[in-house]
């Protein structure tokens, strides 16, 4: 299947989870954030969130602004 | 702590808030930092960039300043209210400089989606720091809606252009019963003096230090800027005369 992460379609396995997801952008520990579809998914919750196909995955963090 | 700035029950003793945006280097930041005396500074989210060297966040860690989280680019109040819900879970924050502003030329703050984002945000227990236009009306319409300060600007945002209407920024001073905190249109250490002159209990600024000549040497400036226009506020400043008043005694 295919999601979209940050923008970019990735090919992905069936049950691919969130933290899988994540995992393809950065292995940081802290200071890291994801949605899927717009709403926000706690980190807790990012190993049992199982992705779909078309879902779309925002990975963000903090950078320098304001 | 003498003469501290209490924000949502917590206390800081600088008054000067620091963005971080504009500087050339994670290292000129540093020092920038380092040298302004901030306890706060803001940041903005984004998304996760896997080429990226360095952390902000590792570095405000190392100064120990705390992060302040920004909704710079959100047009919408929810778009603002999502990235600050983003921010919260990437950084273990519920405190947010709320920006919602109207579009990329003014970088003026929308009104209406303002307050709308500010009264989402307190009600899921956010502490909301709204920028916002040196509108008094508007400025206690926030304040009514539970923001943990107000953050009036003194001109756009990195236009160095300092306080345009110190009138309606004394205005926001007298009614609040927050802390005023000037935020956006310093240019150099004597604008800060003057918000500081004017009332403000703090001020917030980034372009004017981070893309100064030396921000290092800007950041200095500025905080004594901040401690120089306090202290004379708190003094209390003589009347403005038509006339002079002799300081000598008369001749014999």
């Amino acid at each position: 299947m295919e999601i979209v992460v940050n923008g970019k379609p990735r090919r992905a396995a069936a049950d691919v989870s969130l933290a899988q997801a994540v995992a393809m952008l950065t292995d940081a520990e802290t200071g890291i954030a994801a949605a899927v579809n717009g709403d926000v998914i706690r980190r807790a919750a990012w190993e049992a969130t199982r992705l779909s196909d078309g879902d779309e995955v925002e990975v963000l963090t903090a950078v320098q602004g304001g | 702590m003498d003469d501290p700035l209490l924000i949502g029950g917590e206390a800081f003793s600088s008054r000067l808030i620091m963005g971080t945006g504009g500087a050339p280097s994670l290292d000129v930041l540093g020092r920038a930092l380092a040298a302004s005396g901030a306890e706060l500074t803001t940041v903005a989210i984004r998304r996760v960039d896997p080429a990226a060297t360095g952390s902000v966040l590792d570095l405000l860690k190392d100064l120990g300043i705390r992060v302040l989280p920004n909704t710079a680019g959100c047009f919408t109040a929810a778009e603002a209210v999502r990235t600050a819900r983003l921010a919260r879970e990437a950084l273990g924050t519920a405190w947010v400089k709320l920006e919602v502003i109207a579009d990329e030329r003014t970088l003026l703050p929308d009104p209406l989606e303002l307050l709308t984002a500010a009264e989402q945000l307190v009600g899921d227990g956010f502490t909301v720091l709204p920028y916002t236009n040196d509108d008094p009306v508007l400025a206690r319409r926030l304040e009514q809606a539970g923001c943990a300060a107000v953050m009036p600007l003194g001109s756009p945002i990195g236009s160095g252009l300092g306080i345009r209407n110190p009138h309606n920024i004394e205005l926001i001073v007298d009614a609040a019963g927050v802390p005023v905190i000037l935020d956006a249109g310093i240019g150099t250490a004597s604008d800060t003096t003057i918000a500081m002159e004017l009332g403000c209990a703090g001020v917030l600024l980034a372009t004017s230090v981070t893309r100064a000549r030396s921000p290092e040497l800007m950041a200095e400036a500025m905080r004594l800027a901040v401690s120089a226009g306090r202290l004379a506020r708190r003094a209390g400043r003589v009347p403005v005369r038509k006339l002079a008043l002799a300081s000598s005694p008369p001749a014999d």
